[in-house]
């Protein structure tokens, strides 16, 4: 595991201190020690289960729910992979790419204009772009399902994408946007002497500049895409375009007893997000802490 | 205007605009309307009722429970996600842990990576009456008596479905403490010491003024999660059993898709919208008033 975000680093003060409060500060540390060591298990139990169960047999999940699987099935996974899981996870990819694709690229230009740009209608333009923040999607649930069924998307993927894109765009606007406003404005300004066009300006200079939200914002989407379940839900009713969160309901109700193979199908769902929590952690923290702030 | 201003950023800013006139404030106002129709998925034209769908709402028991079941989960999840979740931050932020707290918060953020249908499924085996890690553990222990059907007894399910939603969510709202820690000037915790202050006396003078904005804005993201809930009890109970464990959100899912009243589901919708709004209005005022800029 990275150390990513560094622990307080205190002053040496407490040397001093007398020999009970030493004894007292022990209790305390080692107490805390199997609190936080319990909590800790009543965390990663449930998931450790899940996968030693995905590769046990129905009867073995059935009869025996603690021991380790008498013979590993590692069929439980082909069959899983086959049986849809695969289909499922295509989408998500799909679905997941082009949403941040989208939501990156129009996000960082809108925020562009916002950034260095100031007058009235800017303003209003912004106050609109943080008011998206507040809508909820279950609330624009029903009158979604009508305007997507209007334009022809409803069961396809695009009903997800741009829905999702749609909700993800206020929250990195404003990262973006809050990131742009400290890029120095003699940069722009020298680039404008050389002839650079506006255009130029924000391909050229904010966006390298930017990678780092740019890659915050990234995470942040795909994280949202990756587990959205009730848009994938509701626009979504033919299983061969389901997205991970919603095909695994198709899954379970198709697979009935099958449970070693669900629980496969569950792991193959649940890898690439925890992959993406230990390799980038730094930046998903910090987005998720930003984002939360701001919105 | 128009003179002093490029086209550029004009047409830099209309796929957003659109993106959201369309998709979020079109549906929002959409939303309002369809509370005075009765209409159906297929329906081609909407049948005005004026009033009548909201009268509904007030008669209906189902919306009582829901309310009630969506304030239960607010109530717990503030005390577990807020108070625990702070306490915990701040056991992870101090020196005596700091060789295992790193491995610690990304053991506590796991579930919040993962999707919620994976953990729901996950808990629904947790949960099963026959062979679920549940039961096998209370009889394990030798509480035999307090195993049940977690989820299809009506007084337990609307609490299994909010511990579920307790384990996955703890681990988010302890990091956004402990980043909000951190950025707590360390002279203040020397000046502490200095002051022969002990952990306790620090947590309340030093940790607890100073993470404050963090703790509003946690508090209602908190308590508007809450009253928008339809993931987690539609995947474990979809209600059930009877309609025990039912939400605003359900209710209106249900309403809309299953029963095809799309007219009577906006109605429950747009109730759900303006407690929610309630709330956000709040937080926007909160985090607002403690910002420099």
């Amino acid at each position: 595991m990275k150390e990513n975000i560094n622990s307080k680093q205190y002053s040496n003060s407490r040397q001093k201190e007398p020999k009970s409060a030493k004894i007292q500060t022990r209790i305390f540390k080692y107490s805390t020690l199997i609190g936080l060591g319990i909590f800790a298990l009543i965390i990663l139990y449930p998931l450790f289960w899940m996968l030693i169960s995905s590769f046990k047999s129905y009867e073995e999940i059935y009869s025996d729910v603690w021991n380790l699987p008498g013979t590993w099935n590692f069929s439980n996974y082909t069959l899983a992979w086959e049986q849809g899981i695969q289909n499922y996870f295509i989408n998500s990819l799909y679905v997941t790419g082009f949403a941040i694709l989208i939501t990156v690229t129009i996000g960082s230009m809108a925020a562009f204009t916002l950034s260095r740009y100031h007058n009235r209608w800017i303003d209003i333009a912004l106050l609109f772009i943080i008011g998206g923040l507040m809508m909820n999607p279950q609330v624009a649930l029903i009158p979604l399902f009508e305007i997507l069924t209007f334009f022809n998307l409803i069961d396809t993927r695009w009903a997800l994408i741009l829905t999702y894109v749609a909700y993800r765009l206020p929250l990195t606007i404003i990262l973006i946007r809050a990131f742009f406003l400290t890029v120095p404005k003699e940069l722009s300004e020298s680039a404008l002497l050389d002839g650079c066009s506006e255009f130029g300006i924000y391909r050229r200079i904010y966006l390298p500049l930017s990678i780092p939200v740019v890659v915050t914002t990234v995470i942040l989407n795909a994280f949202f895409a990756w587990n959205e379940f009730l848009f994938a839900t509701v626009f979504i009713n033919s299983s061969d375009l389901k997205t991970i969160p919603s095909g695994l309901m198709v899954f379970r109700d198709a697979l009935r007893t099958d449970w070693g193979v669900l629980l496969s199908g569950m792991v193959i769902a649940s890898i690439p997000m925890i992959i993406l929590l230990i390799f980038l952690q730094k930046y998903l923290v910090r987005g998720l802490a930003e984002g939360s702030v701001k919105g | 205007m128009k003179k002093k201003f490029p086209l550029t950023p004009i047409l830099f800013l209309l796929p957003s605009v659109f993106f959201l006139a369309v998709f979020i404030y079109i549906p929002l106002v959409q939303n309002f309307y369809n509370s005075f129709f009765d209409f159906n998925v297929f329906s081609n034209s909407k049948e005005f009722v004026g009033l009548a769908q909201i009268k509904k709402l007030f008669q209906d028991d189902i919306v009582m429970v829901s309310i009630m079941n969506n304030f239960k989960y607010a109530i717990i999840s503030v005390i577990f996600q807020i108070f625990f979740a702070l306490i915990l931050a701040s056991i992870l932020e101090d020196k005596l842990f700091r060789k295992v707290a790193p491995t610690l918060r990304v053991i506590y953020f796991i579930p919040v990576m993962i999707s919620i249908s994976v953990i729901a499924l996950l808990f629904s085996f947790i949960y099963n009456p026959q062979m679920g890690l549940l039961n096998s553990f209370l009889e394990l222990v030798g509480l035999d008596t307090w195993a049940r059907p977690w989820l299809g007894d009506s007084t337990s399910a609307i609490y299994s479905v909010i511990a579920m939603s307790q384990w996955q969510s703890i681990g988010l709202i302890t990091m956004l403490f402990i980043v909000a820690i951190q950025k707590i000037p360390n002279e203040l915790y020397e000046a502490a010491d200095i002051d022969g202050a002990g952990r306790i006396r620090k947590f309340f003078s030093v940790t607890l003024p100073q993470v404050k904005e963090t703790m509003f804005v946690n508090l209602l993201i908190t308590v508007t999660g809450s009253i928008l809930v339809f993931n987690e009890p539609f995947i474990l109970t979809n209600g059930g059993p009877g309609n025990s464990s039912m939400t605003l959100a359900v209710h209106m899912y249900q309403t809309g898709f299953s029963r095809d009243n799309m007219g009577y589901a906006s109605t429950i919708a747009t109730l759900t919208f303006l407690l929610s709004a309630i709330f956000a209005l709040i937080q926007i005022k909160v985090s607002k008033t403690g910002k420099e800029d």
